[in-house]
């Protein structure tokens, strides 16, 4: 029988700066991969001798694509992986979880809100309705983070705003001299954009908080709770809903999450420490 | 039906069939489960005095074999140990090495099982047997396990079996049932077979088919076992635990809760789990162990640099509605049995099936 | 086929700030304003000057800033298509608290606070209205710079 707890050994073979404390990895298997993972799935990453952690795949996969994942450097796992060079090796277990709802957008208007590290999950979503633009109606991105400083992917949002088919809008909480774009909440963004509630699927990632005011401000748009999905996370240890964690209510964010449709959630996040 | 004397014999033919036997035995005051070999090692004329937290052993009815419910623990240190090694990693080249330990499952048998305890090794195989990603460890140590489960003729104070549906009396899930049937002129055992390593066991002892009498008598038994608990949970708590988050009960249950964790360790359906690592010295192997763990630690839900449930009203609540109504959700099933083992260990002694009425009956 | 100039009163009633709003308000309302254009860069005011005027804007984006010490370019907030720009016209002592400047060409109306103060006065119906209209635009930018305030983004310290 096989053993869901042991990892697949694969080593890192790119290795990228985005901001001050984080990096993206590109990685391969050392010989057997793991199944493809879907956009909004993540595995759990192990770092010799220190644990695991659950990270959310952070670039469309398939097509001989590395597996990638963005890793901020913010606890005693996190920094390990961080520290690993181009040839190192590391475990990987997965992927798990729930993905984006790209298959039942199709043919809608398409919005995706992130904020801070919360673009890393979406990434490989927005990569996907751009490589299949025309099953795809309108589609915006709108992305807010701390600082300039902070932003992730920044040469990828240039190219996308570059694009005809695609609206990017980019805001920071508070800017440096010099930063001559815009200045707010994500949330703030919102106005810009159409938003036909009719016909729209809603992708958010990032802080709590912040998915609240995102929603909030969709719902107040006339968007239903079942066409907004968000993703969330919880303390992780097994990632296949034996180890109990990760219970968010009846949901367990690992095998039920980490993606559901607001309608599902919405009222278990509202409790406070459920 | 089988005499005192015949079924003594029991335990050599488990040790012949190649068993090692665990059993009900008593140690530092009170009736753990550990190896036993013969009838000495059983509690034998012992019966156990429960409460909410409270537990006594005193002396019961002279000569009986199972005159007691259940003590601290159950199956589940057997098929999940408190501490598990997982992986051995090694570091020798670029790449990382996972080696998983060998598999030393050892054919066991479970003598003097409750039915409770046989109910909750069923709601653990749905978790962790059943689910997409089977526990290997916990279906190898589940395959090699032989159950015979005891019928429970002297319940604890703390009992509530009948209202959770799952004692006084197996009805399936066994190898082989045991009813004991003791009065001032009786002493002998009723046995079911439940499967074919059952059948075989009964074969090898000294038997004789049970008459009505001894039947009805058996059955007897197990009745009386109803009438003596008055505990009960109250019923369909699916989704009214939840739905009752912001009760005010749950303030007043934490101002009594230790957040101890005990009713988390003795309870037999529990399963959450944390994984363990370190590095050997030279640092070019390491290992992964999977222990216990208890939503009760203030750790189970680390998240950002704090805890999403940072006081014990929270983690009080999560235990609870997991166990009695989310569990529903999850697995189709109640995660509580009845067994009474989280009131008994309890140091403040509180009773779930109270703070379970007061939530949803608008206590 | 020469295009009609549309009046303030059509540009008014396109914008979601005046939605809903009575043909007759629109009317007043739109006596009170103009339209205004600015360059990429061009200063509309500085913190302190008198606030008699307020914004509508319709096309492009201004930045608001604080001037502090050292750090004199520091944007505080932006304002985009949609959005309304000064609510110190209604408060004493209607005097700006910000700075602000045109990012790209912006197209706005400018709505004459003196004047519209005015009308307010005589017709407290409108007065209402308007102020409730306001009073939400605080509301929202109030819970926008709370949600900054929380720093939601920054990574937290280890457990």
């Amino acid at each position: 029988m096989a053993d869901p707890m042991t990892p697949l050994p694969y080593r890192v073979t790119a290795k990228r700066r985005e901001t001050p404390d984080t990096w993206t990895l590109d990685l391969e298997p050392v010989s057997e991969p793991i199944a493809t993972p879907r956009p909004g799935q993540f595995t759990m990453l192990y770092a010799f001798g220190r644990g695991e952690i659950p990270i959310s795949v952070s670039g469309l996969p398939g097509d001989g694509a590395p597996l990638r994942h963005t890793i901020r450097a913010v606890g005693n796992v996190s920094e390990a992986l961080c520290d690993l060079a181009p040839g190192d090796g590391l475990g990987v277990r997965g992927p798990f979880g729930t993905c984006w709802g790209l298959d039942g957008a199709e043919g809608r208007d398409v919005v995706i809100m992130a904020g801070g590290i919360g673009l890393a999950p979406l990434r490989p979503a927005i990569e996907h309705v751009l490589v299949h633009r025309d099953s795809y109606g309108r589609f915006a991105v709108l992305v807010g983070c701390r600082t300039p400083g902070d932003l992730l992917y920044a040469g990828q949002l240039e190219s996308w705003r570059g694009r005809f088919d695609v609206e990017v809008e980019v805001t920071v909480d508070s800017a440096d001299p010099g930063w001559h774009g815009d200045v707010g909440v994500v949330t703030s963004l919102l106005p810009r954009i159409p938003v036909d509630p009719d016909n729209i699927a809603v992708m958010m990632c990032g802080p709590e908080v912040m998915m609240r005011f995102g929603a909030r401000a969709m719902v107040e748009r006339g968007v239903a709770e079942v066409d907004i999905e968000v993703s969330t996370e919880r303390n992780m240890k097994c990632a296949i809903g034996h180890c109990g964690h990760c219970q968010l209510g009846p949901k367990f964010i690992c095998a039920d999450g980490p993606v559901f449709p607001l309608s599902q959630v919405g009222p278990l996040l509202a409790v406070r420490s459920l | 039906m089988v005499t005192p004397s015949d079924l003594s014999a029991l335990f050599g033919i488990l040790d012949e069939l190649g068993y090692r036997t665990l059993g009900p035995t008593v140690r530092d005051g009170a009736i753990v489960i550990g190896e036993i070999s013969g009838i000495s090692d059983l509690p034998i004329g012992i019966t156990d005095e429960q409460g909410p937290g409270r537990y006594r052993l005193r002396d019961g009815v002279a000569g009986a074999w199972f005159g007691f419910a259940v003590g601290p623990q159950s199956a589940r240190a057997h098929l999940s140990p408190p501490e598990r090694p997982l992986l051995e990693i090694r570091s020798r080249g670029p790449t990382l090495e996972f080696v998983e330990p060998e598999h030393h499952t050892e054919r066991t048998a479970l003598f003097g099982i409750r039915p409770c305890d046989l109910a909750a090794m069923e709601v653990q195989d749905r978790v962790l047997a059943r689910g997409p990603h089977p526990d290997p460890r916990y279906v190898a140590a589940r395959d090699t396990t032989l159950v015979v489960v005891v019928n429970c003729g002297v319940p604890a104070d703390t009992c509530f079996c009948p209202s959770t549906r799952t004692g006084p009396r197996a009805r399936s899930g066994f190898d082989l049932s045991v009813t004991e049937v003791v009065d001032q002129t009786d002493h002998y055992f009723v046995l079911e077979p439940g499967s074919e390593a059952g059948v075989e066991i009964v074969e090898r002892l000294e038997h004789r088919p049970a008459d009505r009498a001894e039947v009805n008598a058996a059955l007897a038994t197990t009745e009386a076992a109803v009438e003596a608990i008055s505990r009960s949970l109250p019923e369909q708590l699916n989704g009214r635990l939840l739905a009752a988050a912001d009760h005010s009960r749950w303030d007043e249950v934490a101002a009594r809760c230790l957040s101890c964790g005990n009713c988390t360790m003795v309870c037999p359906t529990c399963f959450c789990s944390d994984v363990r690592d370190t590095t050997d010295l030279a640092g070019d192997t390491a290992t992964r162990v999977q222990v216990w763990d208890s939503c009760f630690t203030l750790g189970h839900s680390h998240l950002h640099g704090g805890s999403v449930r940072a006081d014990t009203r929270s983690r009080y609540r999560q235990w609870l509605t997991h166990k009695l109504d989310t569990w529903w959700d999850q697995f189709g099933q109640s995660g509580c049995v009845g067994c009474g083992r989280c009131i008994t260990w309890c140091p403040p002694g509180i009773d779930l099936t109270v703070e379970a009425a007061a939530i949803v009956g608008g206590g | 086929m020469v295009a009609r100039r549309r009046s303030i009163g059509d540009l008014l009633a396109g914008h979601p700030f005046f939605a809903d709003l009575p043909d007759r308000d629109l009317e007043l309302i739109a006596g009170c304003g103009r339209n205004e254009v600015f360059r990429p860069g061009q200063l509309l005011f500085r913190e302190g000057d008198p606030a008699d005027w307020f914004y509508v804007i319709r096309r492009g984006r201004i930045a608001l800033g604080i001037g502090v010490p050292g750090r004199e370019d520091l944007i505080i907030d932006t304002l985009g298509p949609g959005e309304v720009l000064g609510w110190s016209w209604l408060f004493p002592p209607h005097v700006w608290t910000m700075d602000a400047r045109a990012l790209d060409t912006v197209h706005a109306i400018a709505l004459d606070g003196v004047c519209l103060r005015g009308k307010c006065d005589e017709d407290p119906v409108l007065g209402y209205s308007l102020a409730r209209r306001f009073a939400g635009i605080l509301s929202d930018r109030l819970a926008a710079t709370r949600l900054r305030l929380l720093d939601v983004y920054r990574a937290q310290s280890r457990g």
